[in-house]
């Protein structure tokens, strides 16, 4: 059965401050994650797994389903929450992450998690790996759409751009990539570190149907993923502007945060932040 | 053009896999075939041919083609990726790793000019590592078969293994070895000759060397006991053992460095079950250079009359 999808703004905010919740619940009790890129990411997640995307939980493995792939893997603890929401398993595996035995890694691993789509997180890859399941469905005429969650530092990567001109090269119309542009990796900013601009048009040079927003703003989130639906010459990059540790006051824009557990403390704080 | 061995008839390994492809795709429309501007060389051109719509070509681009194979197998497909081992096992070491055999993915990399196969293009196409890297990743097969019917075989072997398998090709012409199709099956060594006196274990084009070798051996009455160990990974410890027992000395024989191989799978096995006096017959730890392929073997130790010398040395340190 098709997972009923959200199309309230509202509840949609509602849901990803739920995960933003869970994450940070997470990244505290497995000590150690990453929080920052967590929570930049969040809204994206949200709007694609309670909205946009055509999922059947009770049936991780249905061959139409629209398929995601969090290439920026250190931003998993988002997508394990939305993945225990969604009912792909039980919610008490979210006490488990990064533990011995445990059904969620510290990177993604498809042969461990219900509801993955690949592994992922050796940054620069998950980009070629969506782009060989679009081409697929596209060659076998199926209906699904494939999402590619890129974190802004792993733009850096060389095979992101060889993925960008073989995506262009197959028309793959089903693939939309989508960056989560906090704008902070780990040694700095992108312009400290590797400078990215001008990055949407970086990416038309490529070839590609490039659309930037607001990461954190759900209308416009949920208007450019039916913008890349309803464009049919080739991929689709949203380009998202996002905060690092968005939805914690300490945490926005902090460098120190991509990929440190909080301590309880730090986490009553930030709990106390997200449900007011 | 490469010399080969007594004039024979050969065909590149290379060859019989891009036939093969073919059939394959005839019988499985499961099977895609990603390529990175090489296919006239791998030979891929034929499947492209018969099967444009399952056929992509990435450019030059192979870490990309690596990965790209392996969401095509994530969405059930049989994929083939052919490059130059050089660049299947290096280039793009990191995807085929992570992306394909973490996952344990069907997908099969089929590489050509192994060692020095590659022979005149020199040290950047002649792959002498590849063997030792992919072998350590866990989930692959690795599979260097010596001539075109066992490619063959081993090609339509690897597309039913439910995960990655790395065949290993050669540039140059091989002879035919197993006329009618050997009785092939991957991760089982193939028994050339019976003798009590040493153990030759080769792979690839060395099983041609180590066969003019044990032929010359016999002349002086050494019996070689000859092993094509096509499979690297997993070794046919079984057959390696029951040899040995017999033997008493081994010598491997690999066109490849001595470090990380064959010798170094074989020294594993023995050290750890059954040590036994041993000489590995590969590149000894130095790049090659180019020249002809029969010239580069006999420099750098690698011809018939060097596994010779090596059959008789070990043979004299036997307990």
């Amino acid at each position: 059965m098709l997972r009923e999808k959200e199309h309230d703004i509202e509840k949609l905010h509602e849901i990803a401050r739920q995960l933003r919740i869970d994450s940070l619940r997470m990244i505290h009790r497995a000590g150690g994650g990453h929080p920052g890129g967590s929570l930049s990411a969040a809204d994206l997640v949200t709007a694609l797994y309670f909205h946009e995307m055509n999922l059947c939980p009770q049936e991780p493995d249905w061959p139409d389903r629209d398929r995601f792939i969090m290439s920026k893997g250190h931003g998993c603890p988002v997508l394990y929450a939305a993945l225990a929401r969604l009912g792909y398993f039980d919610r008490s595996h979210l006490e488990t992450l990064r533990k011995f035995g445990s059904i969620l890694q510290g990177h993604p691993d498809m042969r461990k998690t219900p509801g993955l789509d690949s592994t992922s997180g050796s940054l620069g890859q998950g980009l070629s790996v969506g782009l060989g399941m679009a081409l697929m469905g596209l060659r076998d005429q199926k209906p699904y759409r494939v999402f590619v969650m890129l974190g802004c530092g792993e733009l850096d990567e060389g095979q992101i751009w060889e993925a960008a001109m073989s995506g262009a090269k197959f028309r793959v119309a089903n693939l939309t990539a989508i960056v989560d542009y906090n704008r902070l990796q780990l040694d700095g900013t992108n312009d400290q570190v590797m400078p990215l601009e001008p990055l949407d048009d970086k990416w038309r040079s490529f070839g590609w149907n490039a659309l930037r927003i607001d990461g954190h703003d759900m209308r416009a989130i949920l208007d450019a993923l039916h913008r890349a639906a309803a464009h049919d010459q080739g991929p689709t990059v949203i380009i998202a502007k996002t905060i690092k540790g968005k939805g914690v006051s300490f945490m926005e824009d902090q460098l120190n945060w991509h990929g440190v557990a909080p301590s309880t403390e730090q986490l009553e704080i930030a709990l106390a932040e997200l449900d007011p | 053009m490469a010399s080969t061995l007594k004039g024979e008839k050969t065909i590149p390994t290379r060859h019989a896999y891009g036939e093969t492809l073919v059939e394959l795709g005839k019988l499985n429309d499961r099977v895609v075939v990603f390529e990175a501007d090489i296919s006239k060389s791998t030979q891929t051109y034929r499947f492209a041919e018969a099967f444009p719509d399952r056929f992509f070509n990435v450019g030059v681009a192979e870490q990309n083609m690596m990965a790209m194979a392996a969401g095509a197998a994530i969405c059930g497909k049989i994929a083939f990726v052919s490059t130059y081992a050089v660049f299947g096992s290096m280039r793009a070491c990191e995807q085929m790793r992570t992306s394909v055999a973490y996952p344990k993915l069907n997908v099969n990399i089929a590489v050509s000019h192994a060692g020095l196969t590659a022979y005149d293009d020199g040290v950047t196409h002649q792959a002498i590592e590849d063997l030792g890297i992919v072998r350590s990743i866990p989930n692959m097969t690795v599979v260097q078969p010596c001539d075109a019917p066992s490619t063959r075989k081993a090609v339509m072997a690897a597309a039913k293994i439910d995960g990655p398998v790395y065949l290993r090709l050669t540039r140059i012409g091989m002879p035919i070895l197993y006329d009618a199709g050997p009785d092939f099956e991957i991760g089982k060594a193939i028994r050339l000759r019976r003798g009590n006196d040493v153990t030759i274990v080769a792979i690839g084009d060395m099983v041609f060397q180590a066969l003019d070798a044990a032929e010359q051996l016999a002349i002086e009455g050494i019996g070689v006991d000859l092993l094509d160990m096509h499979t690297i990974k997993p070794l046919d410890q079984e057959a390696l053992l029951e040899s040995v027992m017999r033997t008493g000395a081994v010598v491997t024989a690999e066109d490849h460095n001595v470090v990380g191989g064959l010798g170094s799978a074989v020294a594993e096995t023995l050290g750890e079950h059954r040590p036994t006096p041993m000489t590995r017959i590969g590149l000894q730890d130095t790049f090659a250079e180019s020249g002809a392929y029969d010239d580069l073997l006999r420099h750098y130790g690698m011809d018939a009359r060097h596994i010779i010398e090596a059959a008789r040395k070990v043979m004299g340190r036997k307990k």
